[in-house]
This record gives structure tokens, sequence and C-alpha cells, in this order.
């Protein structure tokens, strides 16, 4: 009798431990280290806000990646290391994989968990920031600073000013002022402008603006007196406001400024008011809710209650659209990863690593996820973890953002080689045996 | 029951002069450093060690160093933070340029240039006093970050200015596992901790106080002022770079001017106002509150309310929560969690028979 129900009894936990196993569908956890208050909580809320609605509409349109349901965890940062590195720690566990992919959205935390993901075998993406040199594969085959780079960028805006005054030979002689956020960031540019100044000919005039840049007569008062053909704005928050109205006040043509993806979004424009309209800006992805991407999203996910945004306005604003695409390149690389590790299947992060590393959007993919124009074809391989590096230019017409140029490319022989000596140098430092990539499957 | 004293006697100076008097504190600090030194690396797991307690041994010491210098001599700073990039920045520059350098030679180096600075930042406090002075070492805050971006050589020309913190190694042997990281910023804290507690007890520490309670009077009974408040600039400056050093090789990994800045400084202020001002306990305890409650809360609030709440609205409801409890508690105790404990071991010692 005992022994009979001791195998009825184990019979049955059997058979309940076999369909639990069998119900739970698997899942691919991904931690969010979000910033959400705080100095940048404007740019946070939105990059976080349009990657999650991406994940969810993964989940609510397709039932998941291939079955695969996407689950994640937000982990507030503040845009602080300290809280980065204990994020980092927090997530990495969580899911029953682990975190497959950790993107900061920040270069200071990047910096700080670089090495450490590497040893836990997650992949780290830092899509438009970070370390640049790392776009180097060989030397670091766990960073992908996918799209584009800080050097691509500054690179591609002086190609699109030359393309603007007829052609690269006519930069010859003529004054490009750079209005920097002074902090490591805004310095970022200079090696690479300082090159391309040299190269085809043109003054270079760096100007400095203390953080958090909210007073900067001295510096247009500068501005105005070296009359620069054009100003590449460079800047951070607060600062590019208080640029764009500073250059109504001294009467610069806003057509001739030039901002970086980081000064580009409604939260630097529409506080300027009237004194934005003309400013043009790079972007690794544009504005606009026309995009069939971004209609599915208010379809399937807002349609059923399940959004992020609080402020639904914001929906196609560039920060949310950048969200976005940090969701779509996440979930496309993931894809890509069950095509070799199995479909159906929650990957590590070891494999999801592989799959970034070969990831192709090309434009039949674009078209098929509804995101053509929306952000560059993309090609990623073992040596190469940057991709196009490119950027198209919108331009605010006072009260959103046009798209004004096809994606334009960057000078790449003379960046790459950048990227290469950077990322030897590192090597060399560190004592890294770069990869040999032929050798990579 | 618990602080039964009877028996115990005190029959030469040597055991008048301790710092725990009492048996019973012996023994609890005792077991405090063997569970911190030698339990907790043997059990913690990575997450604990990596990013809760490293960082609150490594704030612990900043707010030492702050404590010192406010607590102790009574001049304000607010440049805290910049002493300890000062710290960190030295340590990496030490262990880039000279070949072959000792990592804890370049700590006490870092802490060296770190003090250097301090003295020179502290000059001022010669002449201004209060918040006078605390808007002098504003100044020092601002202008050593600016330095440290202005001059790529401090960051080996990195492009973007964040340089990787080398590999901590001591007689070959390589700290790399959280473990080996925490133990080695335990001995650092456990020591330098201990030095700033006999430091204070001395007449060093007299002097601090002195000044502290009123400069004039202090002047009168013959304490040099110039060398008194910049010993203790020095002194705390070095405290704050060890613990910039420290931040930067076993616990961040790298080194950027940014992530030192006004924030960071008040942040360490606030340790030191809640840990209670004037204690070295009290900065441990400070450190662990300002550093542990906000995860605490980041913890507690998604589990607490779900998704009622917006991700966003529940980000700032933790900022509430946290200015809530500071407020708190600097109502119930103005003196800080130090005097909390203090007045707890009071009661303890009369328990269960208060007068």
């Amino acid at each position: 009798m005992k022994l009979k129900r001791t195998v009825l009894l184990g019979a049955a936990l059997a058979g309940l431990l076999a369909s639990s196993v069998a119900g739970a569908a698997e899942e691919q956890f991904i931690g969010l280290p979000s910033y959400r208050v705080g100095p940048y909580a404007s740019g946070g809320s939105g990059v976080f806000g349009g990657w999650i609605d991406y994940m969810q509409l993964i989940n609510e349109r397709d039932g998941g990646i291939n079955g695969v349901r996407l689950t994640w965890e937000e982990c507030e940062t503040e845009y602080n290391n300290a809280r980065g590195v204990e994020c980092y720690e927090r997530l990495k566990k969580k899911g029953s994989t682990g975190n497959t992919v950790f993107q900061p959205v920040s270069t200071g935390i990047t910096y700080s968990v670089l090495d450490k993901a590497a040893q836990d075998k997650i992949p780290v993406v830092t899509i438009g920031y970070g370390r640049t040199d790392a776009a180097d594969g060989r030397v670091f085959p766990w960073v992908f600073p996918l799209i584009t780079t800080y050097w691509s960028q500054a690179s591609a805006i002086v190609n699109f000013i030359g393309t603007k005054e007829g052609g690269m030979d006519k930069l010859k002689g003529r004054k490009i002022g750079l209005l920097y956020h002074d902090s490591a960031y805004g310095k970022e540019s200079h090696a690479v402008l300082d090159r391309l100044a040299a190269k085809h000919g043109f003054e270079l005039s760096k100007i400095a603006v203390a953080h958090p840049g909210n007073e900067q007569q001295s510096q247009w008062l500068q501005l105005r007196q070296l009359k620069p053909d054009y100003v590449i704005l460079w800047g951070w928050g607060v600062m590019n406001p208080t640029a764009l109205k500073a250059a109504a006040k001294v009467g610069y043509p806003r057509e001739k400024m030039i901002g970086v993806w980081w000064s580009g979004a409604e939260e630097d424009t529409i506080p300027a008011g009237p004194a934005a309209k003309g400013f043009i800006a790079a972007g690794f992805n544009v504005a606009g809710a026309n995009y069939p991407v971004v209609a599915d999203i208010k379809k399937f996910v807002y349609g059923k209650g399940k959004g992020n945004m609080e402020d639904k306005a914001r929906i196609g604003s560039v920060y949310y659209n950048r969200g976005v695409v940090h969701g779509l390149i996440t979930v496309e690389a993931i894809r890509k990863a069950q095509e070799k590790f199995g479909k159906g299947k929650a990957l590590t992060g070891e494999q999801v690593r592989w799959g970034f590393e070969n990831l192709n959007l090309d434009d039949a993919r674009l078209k098929a996820l509804g995101a053509t124009g929306f952000l560059p074809s993309l090609k990623i391989s073992c040596a190469d973890h940057e991709g196009p590096g490119v950027v198209k230019f919108q331009q605010w017409d006072g009260s959103q953002w046009k798209v004004i140029s096809d994606w334009v490319e960057s000078d790449r022989p003379l960046v790459r080689g950048m990227i290469e000596e950077s990322a030897a140098a590192y090597a060399k430092e560190k004592g890294i045996k770069p990869r040999d990539c032929s050798k990579e499957g | 029951m618990l602080y039964r004293e009877a028996g115990q006697f005190r029959t030469s100076y040597a055991e008048d002069g301790r710092i725990f008097p009492i048996r019973q504190d012996r023994v609890g600090f005792a077991l405090l450093v063997l569970v911190f030194g030698v339990a907790v690396p043997l059990l913690a797991n990575e997450y604990w060690l990596k990013a809760i307690l490293t960082p609150v041994l490594i704030f612990s010491l900043a707010a030492i160093g702050l404590n010192i210098l406010t607590g102790y001599a009574g001049q304000l700073s607010l440049g805290s933070a910049a002493f300890m990039a000062v710290g960190a920045f030295a340590a990496y520059n030490f262990i880039l340029r000279v070949d072959g350098m000792p990592f804890l030679l370049a700590l006490a180096l870092a802490g060296l240039a770190a003090a250097l600075v301090g003295v020179l930042f502290g000059l001022p406090s010669l002449r201004i006093k209060g918040f006078y002075l605390a808007v002098a070492t504003l100044a020092a805050q601002f202008f050593i970050v600016w330095v440290l971006v202005k001059f790529p050589w401090f960051s080996n020309h990195s492009s973007s200015g964040v340089v990787t913190a080398q590999e901590v190694s001591i007689l070959g042997y390589r700290f790399a596992s959280p473990e080996a990281k925490y133990v080695l910023t335990f001995a650092v804290v456990a020591v330098l901790a201990l030095a700033a507690k006999n430091l204070v007890r001395s007449a060093t520490g007299r002097a601090w106080m002195a000044v502290r309670d009123m400069d004039v009077a202090a002047q009168v009974i013959g304490f040099r002022l110039m060398r008194t408040k910049l010993l203790a600039f020095a002194v705390s400056s070095f405290y704050c770079g060890v613990a910039g050093a420290l931040y930067a090789y076993t616990y961040i990994g790298t080194v950027e001017p940014e992530g030192f800045n006004l924030d960071l400084s008040f942040k360490i202020l606030f340790m030191i106002i809640i840990g209670g001002v004037g204690s070295i306990m009290g900065a441990f305890l400070g450190a662990a509150f300002i550093v542990l409650l906000p995860i605490l809360l980041d913890n507690l609030v998604p589990a607490l309310f779900g998704d009622a709440l917006g991700a966003g609205f529940a980000s700032n409801l933790q900022l509430i929560i946290f200015g809530g409890l500071i407020i708190f508690f600097l109502i119930v105790e103005p003196h800080g969690l130090a005097r909390l404990w203090q007045i707890a071991k009071e009661k303890l010692r009369l328990w269960p028979f208060p007068h």
C-alpha cells in the first residue's frame, strides 16, 4: 500500500514536472539599465520607452522570437557609473540563461563593465556612444558599437558640409567652428576633425562650453568675430537649446549649424522655441511616427494598453525611435543567433554575441521589419563591429524634424585607420592578442 | 545584561586609553572584523561583494577623510570628490609611467598627491571660514575636474577621456576576482580607519577639535592654526585620495574625471551628516545608508507596486522616499546614526535596570 502510494506520488510529481517544462514557453531575458531620473532623464525615458515598446510588440504581435518570449527588467542607474555597475551585477544572472546583452546607454558605464562583461560572456552593445575603437572586433570581441561611432559621425558631418558646398575640394579655406561640451564626450571629436581639417584644408576653431552650458555669451561673441561658414554643435542637454538661442541673438544662421545626434532631438529644439528653426542635426535614426514599425507598435502595443510611454505624443520622437532601433537590433541579433543555435530556444550571452557578430540587416530585411529608411542597413563582421558608419541629416522646421539627406557616409579609410590604430594601442597596453578573423565561423 | 561591566577593572594607563574599554565591545569588534574580513569573502556572492560591500567600504574611507576635515577640524569642504579624482588619476599615472610600480606604493603616492593638492586648496582656510570656505573648496571641485579634462596627459591621451585602470597585482598575486579585490579593499580601509581612529584620539586630533570648537581660543592657548588646519586638509585629502584610487582600481575599474563630480562631493557630505559628524563609525554608517538605501528602494518599489506605477514614476518615487528618510533621520537624531547607536549602547549598559 505504502509502496503504491509512493509510486503514485512519484509519478504524479514526474508528470507535474514534465508538464511544467512543456508548458513553460522559453524566455529570453534582457536587462535594461535605464535612467528615468537625473539630468538625462528626458532622453532616457524616450530611449527605454521605445525599446520596451518594441520588445512588447514582438511578444504581442509575433508571440516572441520563434516562440521565445522576451522578458526584461529595468534597473535605475541615474546615469551614474557606480549604479550602473550595480545594475550590471544585479541583472546578469536573471532569467533562465542570464542577461543576454547589456546596453548601458552611457559611455562611463560602458567602460566600467567592458572587461567584466567579456569575462561573464555577455555582449556589450553601445549604439552611438561608448568606446569608439571597440569597432575593431578583433581586439574587442564582446563589444559592439553598432551602426556608427562618434568619429564616423564627425567625418560624415564634414562630408555633408562638403556636399552642401558642392564638393569636398570646396572646403579648402573654409572656416568651421566646433562648439563642444567641455568634457571627454565633447573632446572625442577633436582628433578626427583635426585630421580632416588637415586633409581638406579647412580651418577648424574649437570653442569649449563648460558643463552644463547654460551660459554661452562669450562663446558666441567669439564665433561672431570668427564668422565661421558652419558651426558644428557637439552638445549635450541644456547646452543645445542655449546654443540655438544664443545663435539667434547674435544672428548666426541656424541653417549653418549642424548638431550631433545628442543635439538633435525634440528635447533640444522645442525649448529653444522659434530660435531652433532651420537647425540641422545628424542622427543614426530618424524622427517620425509614419513608419510601419511605429504604426505596428501603436496598433499592437498601445492598442492593448501595454505601452510604456506616459506621454504618447513622444512616440515617433528622435529619442523614442532611437529606443526602437535598440530593440530592433537586439531582437534581430537574437533571431540570427537562434538560426545557428536552435530556433525557439532561450540563448546564452555567448550565443547572442555570435548573433550580433553575424548580424545582417539588408534592405529586404529592413523592409520586412517595416523600417526602411528608419535606420541604415547594417552588416557586422568579426573585424568590423561598427557597420555602415552612416548618418542622416534632419532639419527642424519649427515644429518637427524633416529628413533632408540620404544616408551620408564617413571617410571610412581615415576613420577605420584611426580605430585600428587606437585598438592596437589598447591591445598592446592590455596584452591582448587580436583574434584572427579568418578562423571565426 | 549584554553589557555587564562588573569585574572589568582598568589597572593601567594603557588599558584606560583603549579604543574599546569594554570587553564586550572588543569581542564584538573582533567578530565584526572576522565576519567582514573572512566570512563574507568566503560566503558572499559576486553581486554582494562587487556591487554592495566594496563601494560601501570605499565610500566609508572617503567619508572618514571628509569627517576628519569637517567633523573634527571644523573646516567645511565640498571638494572631496575632486580629491578622490586626484588620487585615482595619480595612481593611474604612477602605475602607467613608472615601470614595476608596486600597487600599494602607488596607492600611498596617490594619497600623498591628493594630500598635496588638498594643502594647496586648504590655504584659503587660514583666512576664511564656514560657508565662504565651502565656496573656496567648491572651486577646487571644479578646477581639478577641469584640469583633468583639459590636459589629455592625465588620461594618457585617451580619445574619450575615460581610461581603464590597470590590473592590480601585489608581489605577483593578481587581484582579479571580486573576492580578492574585496579583501584588498577591506584590508586597506581597516588599517586606515584604525589609524584615523587613533589619530583623532591623539594630540593632533585634540588640536583639530580645539580649532573646530573655537579657533581664536585654540590659538590663544598655543595651537598653531596654520599647521593644524593644513594638516587636517592634508590628512583628509590623503584619505579621499586613497579612496579615489581604490574606487578606480578595486571597484569601477575605470578612471574618468566626470565620475568625480560635485554630486559625489555632496554625497560624501551627506554621508557624514547622516552618519554622524565627528565620528569614525558614523562614516561607515552614513556610507552604508547613502549607498545601500537607493539600491534597496530600487528593488523594493517595483516589487511592492509592480507595474501599477509607470516606470518613470517608480524611479522618481524612490528619490522621494530616499529624501524623506534622510529628513526623518535628521529630525529623529540630528547628530546622525552614530549618535543613535551611542544612545542605544548607553541604554543597553543599564538594561534591564535603568535608574
